[in-house]
């Protein structure tokens, strides 16, 4: 029975969201090429848009796409007869066609394909982007402030490299599970992150928090993973508080505690307290801890500023980056005065890290120093893309996110 | 897959005299290369020191004494193997006995 064209491109949308990266999984993982299997799904998708109108939706839509792209697929490696393209086509020919409700989620095997050493480590998390979220280069390029052409590039080459130098698609053995495993963690992290800045419900956001779901779900014993989930929530559960009625940017200390999601935050705790079980601290962890110091405002009506410090101090020892110094800074300038803070920021290079800018400003304001904290104020203003955050900034009060 | 194991030593390790005796760790590497089914080929290089480099431009035929960089490591051997992807590879790569001191690179054939 025909459907309506806009049923049709209903269905085909919701199957791009629900099955992309499944879909791009199973395929790309068969093959070994990443890239040909998202040509292949675009293919798929734009028959899907043709057929679907005339024939009707089918029964199982993805089971109906992930046929058309692997056929695409078989056919191009035929036309394509070198030896190694030969044996893609005798993988994919090999597999039975898969029912759609048995067709297994490999995306956590293709975060991990990702995340493999002999990627460009620039390429990583953007690849995670495109292939898992089916986000496209222009988006990543934006959130990584490149622009889309170079990001495209890189994209590309990375694919190039997984597929030419014939990367493994499994999840990895033991010990280099492991180390991956922190460099999937920090992608997510990275992930939820870029989509930070947006007010209101970010898609990107979702994403990253359905990510860490989905690794703390298989890797039921690595506390790190449940970290990470925790501490995305935590950062979530505030997100209908960070901008007021007018849309004007709410620093977390001067939040209304009563707009962040009791059932969000419940979640956070509850999986911190899950990872404490396994007496294995990580940075995640403490990260997680941090934010559930700043939650329990909630509770306490102030926030436990020496308890921030010290997580800090221990944070700091096991990853000393620059978001984690500026954020130790903060809680000293808290505990001791902003001079302690100022100079826990002298031996670092701010560049284009705004936060650090931020502080500073907010630290020179604090101790009077009103020339110098405009110039950083200025820089912290630049580098943020946020008109809410820009105007909270240039009304001369620094907004501490710590 | 193919891959070529390219092994690079710093120029005193990779400047051993040609005759020198093959040490008993790379020996029972490409014995563990053949019995794994893995090996295609391979030999350690005479030194840089015995290297020719040549060119032709504009129809000119340039010959120099020397490898093709003087750079502090250089390419003192290679295996060729067949392994089933990359990490198969890496891992072989990893059990040579030039990635203790020297560096390895893997790189697959082309086409």
């Amino acid at each position: 029975m025909p459907a309506e064209a806009g049923e049709a491109a209903r269905a085909v949308e919701h199957a791009a969201r629900a099955a992309y990266g499944r879909l791009v999984a199973w395929l790309g993982g068969r093959s070994r090429d990443i890239a040909g299997a998202e040509d292949a799904l675009a293919d798929a998708f734009a028959a899907a848009l043709a057929t679907w109108p005339r024939e009707g939706v089918p029964r199982r839509p993805e089971a109906w796409l992930l046929a058309v792209a692997r056929r695409r697929m078989i056919d191009a490696a035929r036309r394509r007869r070198t030896r190694d393209d030969a044996v893609a086509t005798l993988l994919l020919a090999a597999e039975a066609e898969p029912e759609a409700a048995a067709f297994p989620d490999e995306r956590l095997m293709l975060l991990f394909v990702c995340a493999h050493p002999a990627i460009d480590p620039a390429a990583r998390t953007p690849l995670m982007l495109q292939t898992v979220l089916g986000l496209t280069a222009a988006e990543i390029a934006a959130a990584f402030l490149v622009t889309p052409a170079a990001m495209g590039q890189r994209l590309v080459r990375a694919k190039e490299k997984i597929r030419t130098a014939g990367i493994g698609f499994r999840i990895p053995d033991a010990p280099e599970l492991a180390e991956r495993t922190e460099a999937v963690l920090q992608a997510i992290y990275a992930a939820y992150g870029t989509g930070w800045e947006a007010a209101g419900p970010s898609a990107l956001a979702t994403e990253a928090i359905w990510l860490a779901r989905t690794l703390a779900g298989l890797l039921d014993d690595e506390p790190e993973a449940l970290g990470l989930l925790a501490l995305l929530l935590f950062c979530e559960s505030r997100r209908d508080a960070r901008r007021d009625g007018a849309g004007r940017f709410v620093p977390l200390g001067a939040q209304d505690v009563a707009l962040w999601s009791d059932t969000t935050l419940a979640e956070a705790r509850g999986l911190l307290g899950r990872a404490a079980g396994f007496a294995r601290i990580g940075r995640f962890q403490i990260e997680a801890a941090i934010q559930s110091v700043h939650a329990a405002r909630r509770e306490s009506g102030e926030t436990d500023w020496p308890a921030i410090a010290l997580l800090y101090e221990g944070l700091h020892g096991l990853a000393p980056t620059l978001g984690v110094a500026v954020g130790r800074a903060a809680a000293l300038a808290e505990v001791q005065g902003p001079a302690a803070g100022l100079a826990a920021l002298a031996g670092l290079a701010g560049d284009t890290y705004q936060p650090y800018w931020v502080l500073r400003a907010d630290l020179l304001r604090r101790l009077g120093r009103a020339d110098e904290a405009r110039v950083a104020g200025e820089r912290a203003r630049a580098l943020t893309a946020d008109p809410a955050l820009r105007a909270f900034l240039a009304g001369g009060v620094a907004a501490t996110e710590a | 897959m193919d891959y070529m194991i390219l092994i690079y030593q710093d120029s005193h390790m990779a400047s051993m005299p040609a005759d020198a005796p093959v040490s008993a760790p790379w020996i029972a590497y490409t014995q563990a290369l053949i019995a794994a089914g893995v090996m295609v080929g391979g030999s350690r290089l005479a030194p840089p020191s015995t290297a020719t480099m040549v060119q032709v431009r504009d129809g000119k035929r340039l010959v120099q004494d020397g490898p093709y960089a003087d750079t502090k490591e250089q390419l003192a051997g290679y295996y060729l193997i067949k392994t089933p992807d990359l990490d198969a590879a890496l891992d072989w790569a990893a059990k040579c006995p030039g990635a203790l001191s020297g560096k390895i690179e893997v790189r697959p054939l082309a086409g």
